[in-house]
């Protein structure tokens, strides 16, 4: 197993990761074996037969036997390309059956996860080190992509179905995920992790967050979700406009909406804009919000109003 | 040293006047007319180009907004492939040779001819409007659902490529029409210039598969226009058929694009060895095989889009198979110079550059054909390296190889060698430098598309964007050598290479009517060993035969 | 290759031709050319609707049960007939007999035009009861899931017809007058033969159209 990572890959750190590397490896050797002998004939016939008085024209520029060795020997090393790489290809497609089901959701720019026992998470995906994790994804707007360099899998993510990818981590640690397939702005920023932990600590960390935000005061856990939950990607709490209005100093205040009409601020404003966040918009600013509708319970969103609420100028 | 000759009269002159250029149904005019279009589309796209490497010099966003960066990318693509690398070389070398090396008066049909270049023109203007009425940003692909949603004009650049389109399929229409009626006696498949046999492989394609995107593009317009729901999730439709249709033309397209390329290459390794093609009918056939293959492979790009295994499998399978034709050529050409009589001036180190950067390109192509290490390097920037390599590495080498060998023939005048080799150095480098860290960037996990990164990949970066300053300074002394070349450049002469095919028949730059006695095929394009290097022909612009060594400037 | 040719010109010779049978032979190509980017652009909708019907079997049954199929019948009549004139023009002209050209011509654009006033009637027809593409769909007597791609893909296929038609009819109208005009002859009718071609072409794709949206089932 890669663990630190080569000049070309990254580490691998799941179960597929190893055979991919190994294809991957094999092409590279072949490719700069024929690289380098095409540029050295080049280079040498260059030198050799540079421009001459009488050229040898003895050479029969028709000799079967060549062409065909040059076609057949590419060939039969294709073919093994294409076996090995399909091989592959099966294994990362198909799960174990007795895989984790993790349910991913991808939106306008951000991933949330759903776990079995009703935890959910925005832009961190936990999962347990040595157990197969099927992921069942699918998208809320235009088509995302799922992809962990550090995993070798990738996936896109549709509006319209349910595509699924598995892996099984081999190593504790923090492994980016990016989102590899272009979707509008803020594509480059629709970054998470994958938090790989170990069996007791995932089960323990299940626990903890189907009741999160237990023992912390409103604000404190609002504050939590504000960057757990992804507002900060386009909301500031400093005053700087970002893709949606500051949260610094709102609570309260009269702002106008894109209709021309104005509106205060208050409980349900906050409540609406984020279940329905198409219906007021705030004037100078693109209605691209996605709705959080089934992904922040009410108690989560008592929370946030109560964190918001505590941002004054 | 030569008596090389100018032409005084000829087509650039006769008829004179704007109105007679404008108006003009004659092949090389038109080429010409293309020739100026494509190369302001080539500064256009490169200066996009250049402005997204300056913002990828550091990992934060900082010199463009996010969606400033999302159209500059656009742009960049878009207009490098529908309105510079399509046209480059069929309808801008093709339209100026073809009808010379079969040794026809003009292509089969020149009020098309001139209609393609006015529709390209349109199409180029619409293209423009539409980036200042609010740049599409939906990457040159328009993936469904985004380009239905989001609120960039896509509709009027969805438009110019249709527009464009139609050009592209007049040009092949008429290329495939002159093959195969307007050829000089005595001119049989098998002595035809490879060139020719490369410009009707593509001609194919075009005619073939540019109606499928036609109608697909009409039917995103309708989608966006009217809601039509074809490609709409939330109304039953698929996203993923509109990557199906695209895909059918534009991996085809991707044929367009080399063919000429291979084709131009081929020319100049035989006129340089001065030495008859290696397999000559595995080179002709090949480009047969990859235009036919190449309407097979186009679900590769889908690797992991969740189509089925199965789907996946075939054209994984079909993929590896178009490589080979690739691979035969390349063979064939350095077979080609094995005891010949190579002479490295500035074309024939465009074939190095060639032979250099489409073999690591094609190679690249096998890691991206291999299921599994697909699925890792899918939408990373391998695969912009990849095409780069391919797409630049491969035809723009061979287009600026096409043009420093034909220079002399479209203008009568011969460039400065001295500055065509430093700026072929320049290109060399600075292009490995700019592409090669792509790869890295690729293996190492960076998607594409993105305005910002982690900061593990800047000196990758910093490296890529530093070596596009060099790869645009060695385009712009290009730009500042040929153009001068116009008009201070030595007279070049009829045949300055040596060459074999018809256009070297001819007087530089070549008369109204192209040629003043018809040709007429005894030998093969390139049967050096049969036509003496000592032999005579008969210069036309002389007027008197002359011996072949006299226009070989040694 | 006529070794006289420059004495024989005739006035509908273009230069870079060697003689008559060269252009025609060119003509030809390219309009066969033509016809296949016209074939392979129907081409790609003929795949929509495979594969939307493949999708939706039963809502595509049921949705072709809107369409009227006599008057489908009476189009594609008509077109067979105009194709039968378009021929017999070419067949005329050959003959040298000019005015039963025109006459034939003038056939053929009129059952053009009846073939265009039937599809007015039945679109009109379809705007009304709100079977229309995509979201403009209202209608609401069709079982199955979104029937509106049905129509979606039946207004893109007979519309791109029906715009074939037109333009069908426009280079017929041009016969008409250039024939009038003395352009043609049994040495030179090449126009009025390449027309002819695009004609059946349009007429065959009506063919495919026809069975396709009509007589599902």
């Amino acid at each position: 197993m890669n663990d630190q990572g080569t000049f070309w890959l990254p580490p691998a750190h799941s179960t597929v990761a190893a055979e991919t590397d190994a294809l991957f490896y094999f092409i590279y050797w072949i490719s700069v074996l024929l690289f380098v002998g095409v540029v050295a004939a080049t280079l040498f016939f260059f030198i050799r037969y540079r421009r001459r008085k009488s050229p040898d024209y003895t050479i029969n520029p028709h000799n079967n036997t060549l062409e065909i060795t040059w076609t057949v020997i590419p060939t039969i090393l294709v073919f093994v390309v294409f076996i090995w790489g399909f091989r592959g290809y099966i294994n990362l497609s198909i799960a174990p059956k007795d895989a984790l089901e993790i349910k991913v959701t991808a939106q306008k720019w951000f991933w949330s996860f759903d776990y079995p026992a009703g935890a959910t998470t925005v832009n961190e995906l936990v999962v347990p080190v040595g157990k197969p994790v099927k992921l069942l994804a699918s998208s809320q707007d235009v088509i995302h992509c799922f992809y962990v360099p550090e995993f070798r899998v990738k996936r896109d993510v549709l509006p319209n179905r349910y595509t699924i990818l598995w892996f099984e981590a081999t190593a504790v640690g923090d492994y980016q995920i990016f989102c590899a397939e272009y979707c509008g702005t803020k594509h480059s920023e629709m970054l998470a992790k994958v938090r790989v932990v170990t069996d007791v600590e995932y089960n323990a960390w299940l626990d903890a967050n189907a009741n999160i935000g237990a023992g912390l005061a409103p604000e404190e856990f609002g504050a939590k979700l504000y960057t757990g939950k992804a507002c900060v990607t386009c909301h500031s709490v400093d005053g700087k406009p970002g893709t949606g209005p500051t949260f610094l100093g709102v609570f309260g205040h009269e702002v106008q909406l894109a209709d021309g009409s104005k509106i205060v601020v208050d409980e349900n404003y906050v409540r609406e804009s984020i279940l329905q966040p198409q219906a007021k918009v705030v004037a100078g600013y693109q209605p691209v919000m996605p709705t959080f509708q089934g992904i922040l319970k009410d108690r989560e969103i008592d929370a946030l109003i109560a964190y918001i609420k505590t941002l004054k100028k | 040293m030569s008596t090389a000759v100018f032409a005084e009269r000829n087509y650039l002159n006769e008829p004179a006047g704007l109105k007679a250029w404008l108006l003009t149904l004659d092949h090389k005019r038109i080429g010409v007319m293309y020739l100026c279009a494509i190369m302001f589309m080539f500064m256009l796209g490169g200066f996009f180009a250049t402005l997204v490497r300056l913002e990828l010099l550091t990992p934060k966003q900082d010199w463009f907004e996010a969606d400033t960066y999302n159209q500059l990318f656009t742009l960049h693509g878009a207009i490098m492939v529908f309105l510079f690398i399509i046209p480059s070389i069929p309808a801008a070398i093709g339209n100026f040779v073809l009808p010379l090396m079969i040794g026809a008066k003009d292509v089969a049909f020149p009020r098309l001819n001139l209609a393609s270049w006015y529709i390209y023109v349109l199409g180029a203007f619409v293209g423009i409007y539409s980036m200042i009425s609010g740049a599409v940003d939906t990457g040159w692909t328009f993936y469904t659902p985004y380009s239905t949603t989001t609120n960039t004009s896509v509709v009027s650049m969805t438009l110019a490529v249709f527009i464009l389109g139609f050009s592209s399929i007049f040009t092949g229409l008429n290329f495939i029409v002159t093959v195969h009626k307007l050829r000089a006696p005595g001119m049989t498949w098998f002595k035809m210039p490879l060139m020719i046999w490369g410009l009707y492989a593509t001609a194919l394609i075009q005619v073939l598969a540019t109606p499928v995107l036609a109608i697909t593009l009409v039917l995103l317009m309708l989608e966006r226009l009217w809601g039509i729901g074809i490609f709409d999730p939330a109304m039953g439709g698929d996203p993923v058929l509109f990557q199906h249709f695209f895909w059918f033309y534009s991996h085809p397209a991707v044929y367009i694009m080399i063919l000429p390329g291979m084709a131009i290459i081929s020319e100049l390794v035989a006129t340089f060895s001065h030495k008859n093609i290696f397999g000559y009918k595995f080179v002709g056939f090949s480009s047969l095989a990859i235009a036919l293959i190449g309407f097979l492979v186009w679900g590769h790009h889908m690797f992991t889009s969740g189509q089925s295994e199965l789907s996946s499998m075939i054209f994984s399978f079909l993929t590896f198979f178009v490589g080979i034709p690739s691979g035969i050529k390349v063979f064939n050409w350095v077979a080609t110079m094995y005891k010949g009589s190579i002479s490295l001036k500035a074309p024939m180190l465009w074939v190095f550059s060639f032979l250099f950067l489409f073999t690591i390109g094609g190679l690249t192509g096998i890691f991206l054909g291999a299921l599994s290490v697909d699925v890792h390097l899918h939408d990373t920037y391998f695969v912009v390296a990849h095409f780069h390599y391919v797409m630049m590495g491969g035809t723009v080498m061979a287009l600026m190889g096409g043009l420093h060998y034909w220079w002399p023939k479209i203008w009568g005048r011969m460039y400065n060698e001295f500055w065509a080799v430093i700026s072929w150095a320049l290109v060399l480098v600075g292009f490995n430098m700019t592409f090669f860290t792509q790869f890295i960037l690729g293996t190492r996990g960076m998607p594409r598309r993105y305005y910002s990164y982690l900061d593990q990949f800047q000196p990758l970066h910093g490296f890529s964007s530093v070596g596009s300053w060099i790869l645009g300074l060695g385009f712009i002394i290009m730009g500042v050598y040929l153009i001068h070349a116009i008009f201070k450049g030595r007279p070049a002469g009829a045949n300055p290479w040596g060459g074999l095919t018809f256009e070297w028949k001819t007087s530089s730059p070549p008369p109204h009517h192209n040629f003043d006695a018809a040709p007429i095929a005894v030998h093969g394009p390139y049967d050096y060993d049969k036509v003496k290097a000592e032999s005579t022909f008969f210069d036309y612009a002389a007027g008197r035969e002359v011996p072949r060594k006299e226009t070989v400037n040694q | 290759m006529s070794m006289n040719h420059a004495a024989e010109h005739p006035a509908f010779l273009e230069h870079h031709f060697n003689d008559a049978e060269q252009q025609r032979e060119s003509a030809k190509l390219g309009m066969w050319v033509f016809l296949l980017t016209e074939v392979l652009t129907f081409g790609g909708l003929f795949c929509a609707y495979a594969i939307y019907r493949s999708w939706n079997p039963d809502m595509f049954f049921n949705a072709h049960k809107e369409l009227d199929v006599w008057l489908g019948t009476v189009n594609t009549i008509v077109l067979i007939t105009s194709s039968l004139t378009m021929a017999l023009a070419i067949r005329s002209m050959q003959l040298d007999n000019k005015k039963r050209a025109i006459l034939y011509l003038v056939f053929t654009l009129l059952f053009a035009a009846t073939f265009l006033v039937v599809k007015y009637f039945e679109y009109s027809h379809k705007f009304h009861v709100g079977q229309l593409p995509g979201k403009f769909y209202t209608f609401t007597g069709i079982q199955g899931n979104n029937p509106h791609i049905f129509f979606s893909i039946y207004f893109a296929m007979t519309g791109l017809h029906g715009l074939h038609v037109l333009g069908g009819m426009c280079l017929i109208g041009w016969l008409i007058y250039r024939t009038h005009k003395n352009r043609f002859s049994s040495a030179y009718y090449t126009p009025i033969e390449m027309v002819g071609l695009f004609w059946h072409l349009v007429d065959l794709i009506w063919i495919f159209l026809f069975p396709l949206f009509y007589l599902i089932g």
